[in-house]
């Protein structure tokens, strides 16, 4: 599904923000990625939703190396990975069910297929009552759950999460983490950027771990969490 | 509205607002300039049919000799001449009511000498010696002028012409005005939009998806600017017809349009919707490249 091989990226002529990065993410796979602030975690995720471009190393995705994939091809790849951003990225004068319907528009869904599935997936998150709110009028928990509604909408191979949890209350959090882990049931390979030990260790799933730009890891079972520890 | 979605909040942006009344400005110059080509074309082309394939002969008032006989004289020349289809001798009345419109009636009234005037009209493909011609009438009826209206009529031509290139320069201009300001409110949106660009770059949209948006706001606001610009051409051309036909007097060319020119003239706001589109287009497309 991924695979990074001795990937390296810097921005501009800056310090290497990652070192030969080596890591496979099976279909299917859940995985959590751990590490202090700075040490790299957003950069890494960014080269996996084809933000940005790695400076050395191989990186292949859905079984394709994309620094051979023609640029046209590209957004076809995208529509495939699923992106809750850290700071949300919501189109603030666009209302909830638009900016969650708004993947499916870009692959061009029928209308009516579009706002029934919007509607289904907020309720879901338990935002059936806000449809119509605009994002300026919403919570930083709200405004994290239609992130995560629309980054899930079109049912990615992929999804990458960062710090979905990070505005949110425990109960919110561990019902967010049962809407990926269910996704996941249905072949989804999830990968989850966070802070929250508390998540990891009960959700017990493998941990990527990065620190000063190098990734150890994955960590299974006790070992996850000890190395969130260390 | 000829576009369907609205991710990118184009419509808020300020400098677009303005954008259909720069447009609508520029669809103004255009079309003035268009229709005052293409009335001085028509007019350019009427002259020249009502002129080629005739002479004048002017036989002047102090002529040398016997006045009386010199008109007969000159008009039985004509005659015996091959090529000539008809030679007509004008009235004193019809002379006298051509330099009406430069002297006015009162000084007409006076007892002012008036040439003799004799209009010819030449057989179609008639191969005419002009200069022998003019000798000809001259043993006729001496001092007699033949006027085959080339020099002036080429002159008249050249400055209409030039009228015309310039016309045809404002309206080059006022297209790359027009490509001009679309581009710079597409860049100003492009930079006002990047993270909503980015995003809808990185959930999957296509260049063309995103360039879409711009292209159709583009589009129409372009033809809501030519609409207004085309209303305010037909008042300008409509008024200035009226000015020109109030004169009366034949020394302006009549402003009007035919058909196939008020078409041509409607054609301006579609013409710039259009280059605002594609100008539009190829912007984002540049722009939406550098992303990787």
């Amino acid at each position: 599904m991924v695979r990074f091989q001795n990937v390296g990226m810097r921005y501009g002529l800056g310090p290497e923000v990652l070192r030969d990065v080596s890591f496979h993410l099976p279909p299917g796979s859940f995985h959590f990625l751990s590490g202090a602030s700075g040490a790299g975690k957003s950069s890494l995720l960014k080269l996996m939703y084809l933000a940005c471009r790695p400076s050395r190393g191989l990186i292949s995705l859905f079984d394709s190396d994309i620094a051979t994939m023609p640029r046209r091809a590209l957004p076809a790849v995208r529509r495939q990975i699923g992106v809750v951003f850290q700071d949300f990225r919501l189109l603030d004068h666009m209302n909830v069910i638009d900016n969650v319907a708004l993947p499916l528009r870009v692959a061009g869904a029928k209308r009516t297929e579009i706002r029934d599935h919007a509607r289904e997936l907020l309720k879901w998150v338990g935002l059936d009552d806000c449809l119509d709110a605009l994002p300026p009028t919403l919570s930083g928990g709200q405004k994290q759950r239609v992130a995560i509604a629309r980054a899930v909408i079109s049912r990615p191979l992929l999804l990458l999460a960062d710090e979905p949890t990070g505005n949110v209350d425990d109960t919110i959090a561990m019902r967010l983490l049962r809407l990926f882990e269910e996704l996941n049931r249905l072949g989804t390979t999830v990968l989850i950027a966070t802070h929250n030990e508390n998540l990891i260790r009960r959700a017990g799933r493998p941990r990527l771990h990065l620190s000063g730009g190098e990734l150890t890891g994955p960590f299974h079972g006790a070992a996850a969490g000890e190395e969130g520890r260390a | 509205m000829f576009w369907s979605h609205r991710d990118l909040a184009l419509d808020s942006d300020p400098a677009r607002r303005f954008l259909p009344w720069l447009l609508a400005m520029i669809v103004y110059l255009a079309g003035l300039a268009l229709a005052g080509m293409m009335s001085l074309s028509a007019a350019v082309d009427r002259w020249d049919s009502g002129l080629s394939g005739t002479l004048t002969i002017q036989i002047p008032a102090a002529t040398p000799g016997n006045r009386d006989t010199a008109l007969p004289n000159a008009m039985a020349a004509l005659r015996a001449t091959p090529g000539i289809e008809s030679a007509r001798a004008l009235s004193a009345e019809e002379t006298a009511a051509l330099l009406e419109p430069w002297l006015g009636k009162s000084a007409l009234s006076r007892d002012l000498p008036l040439p003799r005037l004799i209009d010819v009209r030449l057989r179609k493909n008639a191969a005419l010696d002009i200069e022998g011609l003019s000798n000809l009438v001259r043993a006729a009826a001496p001092g007699a002028i033949v006027d085959d209206h080339k020099k002036s009529l080429d002159r008249l031509i050249h400055l209409a012409r030039t009228i015309e290139a310039a016309a045809i320069a404002i309206v080059v201009l006022v297209a790359f005005a027009a490509i001009a300001t679309v581009v710079f409110i597409t860049r100003t949106g492009l930079a006002l939009h990047a993270n909503n660009i980015e995003l809808l770059h990185l959930i999957g949209a296509a260049d063309g998806y995103v360039a879409r948006q711009f292209q159709g706001q583009a589009l129409d606001l372009a033809l809501r600017g030519g609409v207004i610009g085309l209303a305010l051409t037909i008042v300008t051309v409509i008024l200035l017809g009226r000015a020109a036909a109030a004169l009366g007097s034949g020394l302006l060319p009549a402003v009007s349009l035919s058909a196939l020119q008020w078409v041509i003239l409607a054609a301006v706001p579609v013409a710039i919707g259009l280059i605002g589109m594609i100008t539009a287009r190829i912007t984002v497309m540049g722009a939406l490249r550098k992303l990787p």
